[in-house]
């Protein structure tokens, strides 16, 4: 169980502090599939970073079984097993895709490299002996960030916007690896995302806006807000542009 | 005739655990102290100064020369000039490089100075190796220079590394290129404490549709320092990519003076040069899969200079 009390994130920017997470609480449960979603610049990957040990909280504390770990570093929570696939993940002069998958696996483990990269759809021949480098094209590189989350025996996974840049065949199949994924490792599942597709697999679904959670609850209680009911998270009145300045794609 | 010394420096400059297969010539502290020629590579001492000829014959294939050299005493200054003739249509692999034991007062130097004519059609994989170590606190110089000269349809490939242990290095590599002749050049370099390094390269692409690339991977760590000096110059229709990517660390410094010139309106050269620190992205993206911040680090390195 992971628990986040009064939780605010400010960050220095160009014009000094600046409020990025405002007294989040958040209670997330074991074997329990949530999806984080809202507007861009809503907070979502600052709040996976703050979980990651990526962020240190300005205000506020994390609990993981019971134990506070506010205080640990980035390496410390991953040995407690906390991973965190990253939105843009870096690149690596010279780093192999199997290196790379070795590292996540801990380097004791025989890495199986071939059942995680099959996982999220690429042909293992072409690519355990590749770089992590320039020559990834974006969808690739996404791909192997998220092999690189199931390479580990996770008790919180965070996978932050994995449909970006996948294209729509091996959309079916990453469903499909996340809903195994989720079922083999018994521990907490978070995505962030802005697609249906991920929303309906959700036990429950967060909606974070202006670095607060808006909403919260069941998949069945919010999918129809989320989908129906986009007045509600950007009201009219605080538009600026009109629904035709931009393509809807809901 | 090898002692524990001898044979880990063998082992880490040439990945020898013993006395090579095929043609080798073992150099230590100055003299050469064991040589086999095999019926296709013909090693001999050259006459006129110190230093041996190395004479592939046509047609040679898939065989390989190893030319080590050790030096395990203090206060020598070691000079060698190594001549190396691959004859036409010829396949073959050099293993070179320097190790240095020194744990004396006095310097260990070693400036090997070596020629290579690669002759029409023939390839050659080069691979020179430096490495110092000693407690002592004499210092371990290498100054090598290597000059080719690649006739028509020629290949070369020459792979330059020194990680650690040499206090100063000033390397020369030259090559003039002939008509579709190809040059690639590989160079992986890590200095650290007080330790210095040099690299000056020149590459003339003389016939036509000549190519050269040169990949060159630093590291530059604590007070040491680094210059690079790549140049290439193309008078045909001609090809050259130089790129040089350092990273800088504590208190180093890397200075990169390339320059490409062209004398021929079909000459395509293009030259990229970055130098920066590792990314404190990669570095936590590393220590999320559970690394500590210096296993990512090292991680990153190793990668980079592979
Ligand atoms: N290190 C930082 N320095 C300054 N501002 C930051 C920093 N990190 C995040 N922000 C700002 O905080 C806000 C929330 O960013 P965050 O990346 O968490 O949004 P998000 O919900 O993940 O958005 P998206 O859907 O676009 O990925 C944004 O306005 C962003 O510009
Ligand atoms: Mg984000």
């Amino acid at each position: 169980m992971l628990e986040i009390k009064d939780l605010s994130l400010n960050v220095e920017g160009e014009k000094g502090s600046v409020e990025i997470l405002h007294n989040i609480n958040l209670t997330l449960e074991d074997n329990k599939f949530y999806v984080f979603t809202g507007p861009n610049g809503g907070g979502k990957s600052s709040l996976a970073k703050v979980i990651m040990g990526i962020y240190k909280p300005t205000q506020g504390k994390i609990f993981f079984n019971g134990r506070d770990i506010t205080d640990l570093d980035i390496t410390e929570r991953a040995h407690l097993g906390i991973g965190y696939a990253f939105q843009q993940p870096p690149r690596f002069k010279g780093l192999t895709v199997e290196k790379l998958l070795q590292i996540s696996a801990g380097n004791n483990k025989v890495v199986d490299c071939c059942n995680y990269l099959y996982d999220v759809g690429l042909c293992v021949q072409d690519y355990v002996g590749r770089e992590v480098d320039n020559s990834l094209s974006g969808g690739e590189l996404k791909r192997i960030e998220i092999a690189t989350l199931l390479a580990r025996d996770l008790k919180v996974a965070i996978y932050d916007e994995p449909e970006a840049g996948i294209d729509l065949w091996s959309f079916s199949k990453l469903i499909e690896t996340f809903r195994n994924v989720h079922a083999r490792q018994h521990g907490i599942t978070i995505i962030i995302s802005h697609q249906e597709r991920i929303l309906n697999l959700a036990d429950e679904i967060i909606l974070l806006a202006d670095g607060t959670i808006k909403q919260q609850g069941s998949r069945e209680y919010m999918l129809p807000l989320l989908l129906g009911d986009i007045e509600r998270i950007c009201p009219r009145d605080r538009m600026e542009r009109g629904e035709d300045s931009v393509e809807c794609n809901r | 005739m090898l002692n524990a010394i001898d044979k880990h420096l063998l082992k880490t400059i040439a990945d020898l655990h013993d006395i090579p297969q095929g043609a080798y010539n073992i150099r230590k502290n100055g003299v050469g102290i064991s040589r086999s020629s095999t019926a296709n590579i013909e090693i001999k001492t050259k006459e006129d100064k110190p230093g041996i000829d190395v004479i592939i014959k046509p047609g040679t294939k898939g065989e390989s020369v190893h030319i080590p050299v050790i030096i395990s005493a203090e206060g020598l200054n070691d000079v060698v000039y190594n001549t190396f003739d691959i004859g036409e249509g010829a396949d073959v692999l050099i293993v070179a490089g320097c190790g240095i034991h020194n744990s004396g007062e006095g310097k260990a130097q070693h400036d090997g100075i070596h020629n290579f004519i690669v002759r029409k059609g023939a390839r050659v994989r080069y691979v020179e190796k430096h490495y110092g170590e000693g407690n002592g606190r004499g210092e371990r110089i290498l100054n090598p220079q290597t000059i080719l000269e690649l006739e028509e349809g020629a290949y070369a490939e020459l792979e330059m590394v020194q990680i650690k242990g040499v206090d100063s290095t000033k390397r020369y590599t030259e090559a003039k290129l002939g008509k579709e002749a190809h040059l690639l050049i590989t160079e992986r370099l890590l200095t650290h404490g007080n330790q210095f390094a040099e690299s000056r390269i020149l590459i003339e692409l003389i016939g036509q549709d000549s190519s050269t690339q040169v990949i060159s991977r630093s590291v530059a760590q604590e007070d040491s320092k680094q210059i690079f000096y790549p140049r290439v110059v193309g008078y045909n229709r001609c090809r050259g990519h130089v790129q040089c990517d350092s990273i800088i660390m504590d208190n180093a410094q890397i200075r990169a003076i390339p320059e490409i010139s062209a004398n021929h309106p079909d000459a395509q050269l293009i030259h990229e040069a970055a130098i920066g620190k590792i990314a404190g992205e990669q570095l936590i993206k590393l220590m999320s899969l559970g690394l500590s911040e210096k296993e990512a680090e090292k991680t990153i390195l190793e990668g980079f200079l592979r």
